[in-house]
C-alpha cells in the first residue's frame, strides 16, 4: 500500500458528534419500558461466611420486587468452565451469589431489585446481613517467601524464558552493578463510566443485554453458559463504552446480576455499580520487583536479572508478562528472569493498560537509569550502547524495530543535550529541574476476527464487526480502512460494532484491534471488490471486460483500470445493475503465521520528561513530555495521538498519584472513591509532545499496523522517576512518588 | 470466638418512604412535569425520569464532574442537588447546547481537537467549559486548566480539552 486516500489521514472521529451532543448511548442509558432497578450489596469482611440474611423488612417495602442472595438463586451452571470467560486466568472463577463463603472484601452478596433507583438503593442499605469473619491475609509483604510459579495462565501469558549465559557469575564479575527493589501498589482502572447493564426482557426468556464491556461476545458466551441461554435468547449490545483500560475484558458482577434478575422476574432490569463498587473487581496487582544489573568496562550489560512477585486471589491465578521484556529490550548474553504469584484474600487482578509491561518497564527502566549513573554513563547513551537488534528471548530478528529512531528523534525534540548529568544541578527559581528518560516494548498482535460489508444501491456501505470502541477510535479507523479499500468517501461508510449478531471479533484489548479488525475489514472489502468486478464485467459494454482483480482499483467511487483510469465504472451503478438492493461479502482474517514465524513482532517507544520539583514543598510537576513511538503504520494520527496523550497522563498518574490503599486490618481498600483514589486533573497536565516514528512493516499484518493503545504508557512512570532523581538526587523506588518521599 | 459483623445503614426500616409530589422543571427551555420524591437527585431526574441521558453519572458524589449541567447559566454537579430544589430554575443540559447536526461552537471545537476518547466525561466537560465561558474568568491556558479541573477525564484528553476551550475563548474575544 503506497499511496492512500484515507488511511493515514487525521480524520475527526466519526462518532464525535454523537459524543459531544450527548446522544451516544452507553449501557445504563437504554430506558426500556417497565424497567426495574437492581442495587448490589457488598461484603464488609474479607473472609468468612454469611450466617444470616434477614430480608423481611426490605421485602415489606412497597415497590421492592425481590432480594437475591445465595439463599434463593436458582440452580445455575455447575462446572467451573461455564463461568470462564474468554480471558479468564487459570483457576475457579468467582460465582456471584453462589454460596455463603466470603472470599474478598466488597464481594457482592445480594441484589435488591425495586421499582426505582432510589428505592433499590435505600432498600439495599437496610438489608440486614450477618457474617462470621475468619482471619484474612491481604498483605503481600507476608508472602515474600511464599511465591509460586503459575502454570500456563491466561491467553497471552508467556512464562519467562529459561536463563541464558551465566547471569550469576557475570553479575559478580561485573565492573559496576546495582541490585534494587521496585514496588508499586494496587491500581484500579476506574473508567469514567461505571459498570452497568440494562437487560431488556423481550418475553419467553429472550433478552437484549446492553452491557458495559470490551467484548460483547465475551459477555454473551458467559451469560449463555451460566444461564443456559441460546445465542438468540442472549443478544449483547455495546455500542459505546465509557472507557475500559482492561476493566471490561471480563464480564463483571453487574452483568450476572442484571441477567439473573431479569430472567427470574421476567422483567427488564438495570444494575449499575457505584464508584465504590468499581473497586470490587479486577485491578493491577501490587507487585514487588528486584532488578540486578551489571556492566562491563565498555558500558555494555554484563548481566540482567529481574524477578517479580505479585498478588492474585485465592481462587484464580492471574498472570501477566512482567519480566520477559527485560530479556529482549537490551542486548545481553547473561539473563535470568523470574516470575511468581502469591495468593491473598482479594479479588483476582485483571489486565490494566499495558498489563505486565507497565509494571516491568517501570522497574527495568529505573534500574537502567541507576546503572547508567553507577557506570558513569548518560542514560540515553547507555541504552543505545546496549541496543538489541535481535530478540534474544526468541532468538529471532524483529520484523521491524525503530527504537533507535525513537531515541534520536525524541531526544532531539526534547533537547536532551541540554541536560547537565549531575543530580540537583539544574534549577529554575525555587524549582529543581530534572530530565529523565526511559523506553519500552509491547507486543504487536493480531487475533482472528471477522467483518461483513454490504453496499446498497444508493452507494452506502455498511461494515459490521462485533468489536468494540472503548475510546480508542475503532469506529473512525475502520471507516477509513473500508473507505480506502472500496474507494468510497468516508461519509458513505457506516461502520457498526458492539453487537453479537455481527461477525465475531475478539475482546478489545492487547492493542490488537486495528490489526485484527482492520485486516478483516480489508479482506471483506476485497471480497466485495471481486464481486463488484464480476458484476461490472456483466454490464453492457463494460470497459473492464477483460480486467483481472489485480488490474483494477477502487478510487473516488469508481472501479477503474489501474493503468488506464479513464476506463471506469461508477461503483453505485454496479449494484444498481445487479438488480439487487445490495451486494454483500464477509471475510475473516487471522495472522499469517507462516510469514511471521521467523520474526519477533513488537512496537517500541522512548519517553523524555522534564519535572520541576519545589525544593521546599516537594511538589512535583511534569512540565514537559516527549513520547516517541514506533508502532508501524498510523491509520489516523488524530486518534493515535490521543491514545498516546492518554498514555502519558496514565504514566503521570502511575508515577505520582495512583494507588489503592489497603487497610490490612480489615482487608479492605480505604480509598475506594474518586476523591481519594487520585488521578490527574487538567491542571496536572502540561506540555505533551507525541512523535510517530515512521516504520514500515509488511510482516505484522497486511495493514502494517502494530497497535497504539498501550505502548505509549511504557517508560512514562520510569522516565518521571528518573527525572525526579535528576532533579532532587533522591532515588524513589516505590510508586506513587508522593511528596513525603522527597522531604 | 469468631468475630461477627452485621451490616445495615442504620436507617429505620419501618420509616415510611418519602411521598412523591408534582415537580415542574424547565430543562433546555421546555417545561417538564414530573412526579418525584424529594430524594431524587437532579441527575437521576434527568437520566432516569426524563431520558435525558446525555448528562453522565461517573461517581454520584460530586467528585468527577461528569454530571455537570448549567443552572441559570452556572455550572453545577447535578448529582449533588435534589431535583425539587431546582423548580423555577433554568436548567441546560448537553442536549440543550446543540444537536448532532447543529453543534455549538464548544461541541464543534471538542470534535475538531479530538478533546475526548470514550466520550463519557465529555458532556460534563462541555457544560463545564460553557459555564467557564459564562463566568468570564479564564484568560490564560493555566487558568483554563485550573478552572476545568473539576472534571475528570480518565482517557487523559486534557491537552486537547484545553485546546478546544482555548479556541472558543479566543474566538469570543476576537
Amino acid at each position: 500500500m503506497s499511496q492512500t486516500n484515507y488511511i493515514g489521514k487525521a480524520l475527526n472521529r466519526v462518532d464525535g458528534p454523537a459524543k459531544v451532543a450527548g446522544t451516544a448511548k452507553y449501557a445504563a442509558e437504554f430506558n426500556v419500558p417497565g424497567l426495574a432497578y437492581g442495587y448490589i450489596v457488598n461484603s464488609p469482611i474479607a473472609k468468612g461466611k454469611i450466617t444470616r440474611i434477614d430480608a423481611a423488612e426490605v421485602l415489606a417495602l412497597p415497590g421492592v420486587h425481590r432480594v437475591f442472595s445465595h439463599e434463593n438463586v436458582p440452580m445455575l451452571a455447575i462446572l467451573d468452565r461455564s463461568y470462564k470467560d474468554d480471558v479468564a486466568p487459570g483457576g475457579s472463577p468467582f460465582r456471584p451469589l453462589h454460596d455463603a463463603e466470603i472470599k474478598f472484601s466488597l464481594q457482592p452478596v445480594a441484589l435488591v431489585v425495586a421499582d426505582t433507583i432510589e428505592l433499590a438503593r435505600y432498600a439495599a442499605s437496610i438489608l440486614k446481613i450477618e457474617y462470621e469473619a475468619a482471619p484474612h491475609e491481604t498483605d503481600i509483604e507476608t508472602k515474600r517467601t511464599k511465591g509460586f510459579e503459575p502454570g500456563r495462565g491466561k491467553t497471552g501469558f508467556t512464562p519467562p524464558p529459561p536463563p541464558r549465559g551465566n547471569p550469576d557469575r557475570e553479575l559478580k564479575n561485573a565492573v559496576h552493578s546495582i541490585d534494587q527493589e521496585y514496588v508499586h501498589g494496587t491500581q484500579h482502572h476506574n473508567p469514567m463510566e461505571m459498570f452497568g447493564t440494562t437487560v431488556e426482557y423481550l418475553g419467553e426468556g429472550k433478552l437484549n443485554v446492553y452491557d458495559k464491556t470490551q467484548g460483547a461476545l465475551n459477555s454473551q458466551q458467559y451469560i449463555r453458559k451460566v444461564f443456559g441461554l441460546s445465542k438468540e435468547e442472549a443478544r449483547v449490545i455495546s455500542k459505546y463504552t465509557g472507557g475500559g483500560f482492561g476493566s471490561g475484558l471480563r464480564p463483571q458482577h453487574q452483568l450476572f446480576m442484571a441477567v439473573l434478575a431479569a430472567l427470574e422476574l421476567k422483567q427488564s432490569v438495570r444494575v449499575t455499580m457505584t464508584r465504590q463498587q468499581m473497586f470490587s473487581f479486577g485491578h493491577r496487582p501490587h507487585t514487588l520487583q528486584t532488578v540486578k544489573l551489571g556492566t562491563n568496562a565498555d558500558g555494555t550489560l554484563a548481566a540482567v536479572q529481574h524477578h517479580a512477585l505479585h498478588e492474585t486471589s485465592q481462587f484464580e491465578d492471574y498472570t501477566e508478562n512482567v519480566v520477559n521484556w527485560s530479556g529482549m529490550l537490551y542486548q545481553c548474553a547473561n539473563v535470568k528472569l523470574g516470575y511468581q504469584l502469591a495468593k491473598l484474600d482479594v479479588y483476582t487482578p485483571q489486565d490494566m493498560r499495558a498489563p505486565g509491561a507497565a509494571t516491568g518497564s517501570f522497574a527495568l527502566e529505573v534500574a537502567m537509569d541507576e546503572m547508567a549513573y553507577a557506570a558513569g554513563l548518560d542514560p540515553l547513551d547507555f541504552r543505545i550502547r546496549n541496543y538489541a537488534d535481535r530478540d534474544q528471548n526468541l532468538d529471532k530478528p524483529f520484523s521491524s524495530k525503530k527504537l533507535r529512531e525513537c531515541y534520536h528523534e525524541g531526544a532531539a525534540k526534547f533537547g536532551w543535550e541540554k541536560r547537565n548529568p549531575a543530580p540537583r544541578s539544574m534549577r529554575q527559581g525555587n524549582m529543581l529541574v530534572g530530565y529523565g528518560m526511559a523506553g519500552g516494548v509491547w507486543d504487536a498482535s493480531q487475533q482472528k476476527a471477522g467483518a461483513k460489508v454490504s453496499l446498497s444501491a444508493d452507494g452506502m456501505l455498511t461494515v459490521q464487526s462485533a468489536t468494540n470502541d472503548i475510546g480508542t477510535g475503532t469506529y473512525t479507523i475502520m471507516t477509513q480502512v473500508a473507505a480506502e479499500y472500496l474507494g468510497l468517501p468516508v461519509e458513505a461508510v457506516d461502520f457498526q460494532l458492539g453487537d453479537t449478531e455481527f461477525p465475531a471479533a475478539p475482546v478489545q484489548g492487547g492493542s490488537w484491534t486495528a490489526a485484527s479488525i482492520g485486516t478483516a475489514v480489508k479482506n471483506a472489502c476485497e471480497a466485495l471488490g471481486e464481486k463488484l468486478l464480476k458484476q461490472a464485467q456483466k454490464m453492457k459494454g463494460s470497459p473492464l471486460e477483460d480486467a483481472k482483480f489485480e488490474d483494477v482499483e477502487f478510487v473516488n467511487g469508481q472501479l477503474r483500470l489501474r493503468l488506464d483510469p479513464g476506463q471506469a465504472v461508477v461503483i453505485r451503478d454496479i449494484v444498481q445493475a445487479s438488480g439487487e438492493t445490495k451486494m454483500e461479502a464477509d471475510a475473516t482474517a487471522a495472522p499469517n503465521l507462516l510469514k511471521q514465524q521467523g520474526y519477533s513482532l513488537h512496537a517500541h517507544n522512548a519517553v523524555f520528561v522534564e519535572v520541576q520539583v519545589d525544593e521546599d514543598l516537594g511538589t512535583i510537576h511534569v512540565t514537559r513530555v516527549v513520547n516517541a513511538v514506533a508502532a508501524g503504520r498510523i491509520i489516523n494520527p488524530n486518534t493515535a495521538r490521543s491514545q498516546v496523550l492518554g498514555s502519558v497522563v496514565w504514566g503521570i498518574s502511575m508515577a505520582l498519584m495512583e494507588e489503592t490503599v489497603m487497610d490490612h486490618q480489615f482487608g479492605r481498600y480505604m480509598n475506594h472513591n474518586y476523591a481519594e483514589y487520585h488521578i490527574p486533573v487538567n491542571a496536572d497536565i502540561h506540555d505533551i509532545d507525541v512523535l510517530f516514528v515512521e516504520e514500515e512493516d509488511d510482516i505484522v499484518n497486511p495493514l502494517g499496523v502494530k497497535g497504539i493503545g498501550e505502548v505509549g504508557l511504557l517508560g512514562v512512570a520510569a522516565a518521571i522517576t528518573n527525572a525526579v532523581y535528576h532533579a532532587t538526587g533522591r532515588r524513589v523506588r516505590e510508586l506513587p512518588i508522593m511528596l513525603d518521599k522527597l522531604l | 470466638m469468631p468475630e461477627t459483623f452485621t451490616t445495615s445503614s442504620g436507617a429505620a426500616a419501618n420509616a415510611s418512604l418519602p411521598p412523591t409530589r408534582a415537580v415542574k422543571l424547565r430543562i433546555n427551555g421546555v417545561e417538564k412535569q414530573l412526579q418525584l420524591a424529594p430524594w431524587t437527585t437532579l441527575l437521576d431526574a434527568l437520566r432516569e425520569y426524563l431520558d435525558l441521558t446525555g448528562t453522565k453519572k461517573g461517581c454520584d458524589h460530586g467528585q468527577c464532574g461528569a454530571c455537570t449541567v448549567l443552572v441559570d447559566g452556572k455550572r453545577i454537579n447535578s448529582c449533588l442537588t435534589l431535583a425539587v430544589m431546582k423548580e423555577g430554575a433554568d436548567i441546560t443540559t448537553i442536549e440543550g447546547l446543540g444537536t448532532e447536526d447543529n453543534l455549538s461552537p464548544l461541541q464543534q471545537a471538542f470534535v475538531d481537537h479530538d478533546a475526548f476518547q470514550c466520550g463519557y466525561c465529555t458532556p460534563g466537560q462541555i457544560c463545564s467549559a460553557q459555564g467557564l465561558l459564562n463566568e468570564g474568568k479564564a484568560k490564560t491556558a493555566a487558568e483554563i486548566r485550573e478552572l476545568m479541573s473539576g472534571n475528570l477525564c480518565r482517557c487523559g484528553a486534557y491537552s486537547n480539552i484545553l485546546s478546544a476551550v482555548q479556541e472558543v475563548l479566543d474566538n469570543q474575544k476576537a
